[in-house]
């Protein structure tokens, strides 16, 4: 037990040197993503290959992925639906990246935080939309924080490790969901099953394009996602907190000396990177399912670690990955409807993405010639 | 990678191939619950009630997985810009998502499997069914067969058509115990608190294992899962203790026929035709007898029944089966109550 805890804690803390990276080398932030990106298509088709796909469905399956994630109006609404919840997470974790934190607990800060949200939302009846979506987000990222903030406190004050603490956090909010959506106040009336109340109208984050065609699922919370991206690029990089933020991840000792209080950062970066997962979840129920079941967060907290992972903690970075990964997910869709094939493929993918981020150095030896650049600028140093 | 589905997209290139699998162009689109196509129970045999309308009426069909409770809205959504004829989702847990898609879509045709609606929508069919007849007779059968005088039950998720299995269970041995003047006690489930034992998912093998487990460990020897692929878990641990010590009841499909690997674990199944009502469905909006309103499957149309016995069929004894032909015709001519 030990011993895999030491070495779950060692891995983790050479990931978080990956997915934070000291010098903003072009090559590592761009370059890689991109490779990693093209190498996973090819994989991904080898692996159909490998499964009796033909040729032929390979292509059409591909096209399909296209199509379905930026070829049509509803294509680019539902790769935006599914991006907002992984980049406001994806946000969360590379924020905890760069304070040196390694959360694996976006998932359980998401349940709780969604959790907030739609009880806030079904419970302020008669309240105008303009307070009320306020409302219901900032239950969500206080409660997300909260949650989060437990295992950045633990951290702080018996130097528990995040990973571990995080973990068993999602396990405990999985139940606790459970049992809240089964509460008479909660769970919607006349279904035995754990459902909750739909939010009201005036919680719903208003949709957007219900104009053009009432299918269309894009919603306001896009601009959420880009709201956030700015604000926590702002704070990583323009604020004293941001600075202390990124000192304490380089090197805590260092920041320790210099006079930082490494516990309330601690605290502090897992306490945001939880409002953001809370404000993540807020959105899915405010703006997507309108009410929270058991399933709600759909895996979503452990995309946004790859997202971040993919996105090398930059908040622009995170947005792209999460952009990417959104129309992964719309474009996998319709590459079941119209290929026919497994729509486990997209998982296939998303998971070869994330090895070659993980293993810059894979990707470095099968394209040397992307990289003569980086090579030479590490010799110099 | 099935050939159908390459001939179909080879259709849409080359006109002329149509003629080879017939010149039909109606879709059905089939939208899955979590769990997966290949469930070997739930999923799966909805799926096959188009694979059978492939066959038979020269149908196209289509189908997209729920790999999340999250994926319902979206994955409707992509089947209504898709050209379907008819969409049928499938489960109970899908309800909420297809009466919003079917309010949006007023000239779209849908099918949902284990929901009604009431009032009825005009372009929505529900497909409901009876098992609590069905599972009445496997509990009336299981409380005869029982060594130990404890029979065990467990569900997903607590919704109507998966406790309806349980409720029937239940009663089913409830019955054998008031003509027997026998004690069976049935764990996991109390219809009229309406509690019971859940592993709140359609998806983990090893939840199917432990709670099987822990229903055995409380003396059952017989237990029956109501909970898609779950159940298949039961089994595999059934497997490995032997079926002396612990029989499975399959729901859904003949889990005999589609688990074939553990098949000498099931005493039987309580089968679920969606596969018979899904064809009955898109027959009716190809020939333009489609209305909203509800199909019933029962015992007496043959929508719900109870699986052949197979290896066990030498260890039911005679005396029983002749008394479970009674309860039966009891229950299909309304003399035995299933529901009290």
């Amino acid at each position: 037990m030990n011993n895999a805890q030491e070495s779950t804690v060692g891995l983790s803390e050479a990931l978080l040197r990956r997915a934070a990276p000291s010098r903003a080398a072009l090559e590592d932030l761009v370059v890689v993503p991109i490779f990693a990106v093209v190498v996973a298509l090819v994989l991904g088709a080898a692996a159909m290959l490998a499964t009796n796909v033909d040729l032929a469905t390979v292509g059409r399956s591909y096209v399909a992925l296209l199509n379905g994630s930026v070829g049509s109006v509803n294509a680019i609404s539902e790769t935006l639906t599914a991006a907002v919840p992984l980049t406001l997470a994806g946000l969360g974790i590379a924020l905890g990246f760069r304070a040196g934190m390694f959360n694996i607990g976006a998932e359980g800060q998401l349940l709780i935080g969604g959790m907030a949200a739609v009880i806030a939302g079904f419970s302020f009846a008669g309240l105008p939309a303009i307070v009320h979506v306020p409302l219901v987000l900032l239950a969500g990222a206080l409660a997300g924080g909260l949650y989060a903030a437990i295992a950045g406190w633990l951290r702080a004050a018996t130097g528990a490790h995040e990973v571990i603490s995080t973990i068993m956090l999602n396990l405990i909010s999985y139940r606790l969901v459970d049992y809240l959506l089964r509460l008479d106040f909660i769970q919607r009336e006349g279904r035995s099953d754990p459902i909750s109340q739909s939010v009201l109208e005036s919680a719903e984050l208003p949709r957007l394009l219900i104009w053009l065609d009432p299918n269309l699922r894009l919603h306001a919370g896009v601009f959420l996602m880009i709201a956030a991206v700015i604000v926590i690029n702002w704070l990583l990089f323009k604020t004293r907190l941001g600075f202390e933020f990124r000192a304490s991840g380089e090197n805590p000792d260092a920041a320790r000396y210099a006079g930082m209080k490494a516990g309330l950062i601690i605290v502090l970066a897992m306490g945001l990177a939880g409002a953001l997962a809370g404000l993540a979840g807020a959105n899915q129920v405010s703006g997507v399912l309108g009410r929270a079941s058991p399933g709600f967060s759909a895996g979503i907290g452990f995309d946004a670690i790859a997202v971040a992972l993919l996105g090398r903690s930059h908040p622009w970075g995170v947005l792209l990955a999460g952009l990417l990964f959104g129309a992964l997910e719309a474009g996998g869709r319709q590459m079941q409807v119209e290929a026919g094939v497994s729509i486990d493929l997209i998982g296939i993918i998303q998971a070869l993405i994330i090895v070659f981020i993980a293993a810059p150095l894979l990707v470095r030896t099968l394209f040397p010639w992307g990289f003569r650049k980086a090579e030479r600028a590490e010799r110099e140093e | 990678m099935p050939a159908y589905k390459t001939a179909f997209v080879s259709l849409a290139i080359v006109a002329a191939l149509a003629a080879s699998t017939h010149a039909s162009a109606f879709t059905a689109c089939q939208v899955t619950d979590t769990g997966g196509i290949d469930d070997n129970s739930f999923n799966q045999t909805a799926w096959k009630g188009v694979l059978d309308a492939q066959e038979s009426l020269g149908i196209e069909g289509r189908f997209l997985e729920s790999q999340a409770e999250t994926d319902y809205d979206a994955n409707i959504n992509s089947l209504v810009n898709g050209n379907c004829d008819i969409i049928i989702t499938v489960g109970f847990l899908l309800g909420d998502a297809t009466q919003k898609a079917a309010l949006a879509n007023p000239e779209q045709l849908f099918s949902i499997v284990d929901y009604a609606y009431d009032p009825p929508l005009p372009n929505v069919l529900g497909q409901v069914y009876a098992t609590d007849e069905a599972a009445f007779l496997t509990g009336y059968l299981a409380a005869g067969m029982t060594k130990t005088g404890v029979l065990g039950t467990f569900g997903g998720i607590n919704i109507p058509p998966v406790t309806i299995f349980m409720d029937g269970f239940y009663r089913g041995a409830m019955y054998y115990n008031a003509k027997h003047e026998t004690k069976v006690s049935v764990l996991g489930w109390n219809p009229e608190t309406r509690e019971g034992l859940f592993t709140n998912n359609f998806e983990s093998l090893d939840d199917g294992r432990a709670y099987a487990q822990n229903l055995y460990d409380e003396g059952a020897d017989i237990v029956m899962p109501v909970a898609g692929p779950v159940g298949l878990g039961s089994a595999a641990l059934a497997a490995e203790l032997g079926p002396d010590a612990l029989k499975i009841i399959g729901v859904d499909a003949d889990l005999y026929i589609t688990d074939p690997n553990n098949g000498r674990v099931y005493l039987t199944s309580v089968t679920k035709r969606m596969d018979a009502t899904v064809t009955e469905v898109i027959e009716r909006a190809m020939n333009g007898s489609f209305e909203g309103g509800v199909l019933v499957g029962t015992l007496e149309n043959g929508g719900v029944g109870v699986a052949p016995f197979h290896d066990m069929q030498a260890s039911v004894p005679d005396p029983l089966k002749a008394e479970l032909e009674q309860v039966r015709a009891g229950i299909i001519d309304g003399s035995i109550p299933v529901d009290e």
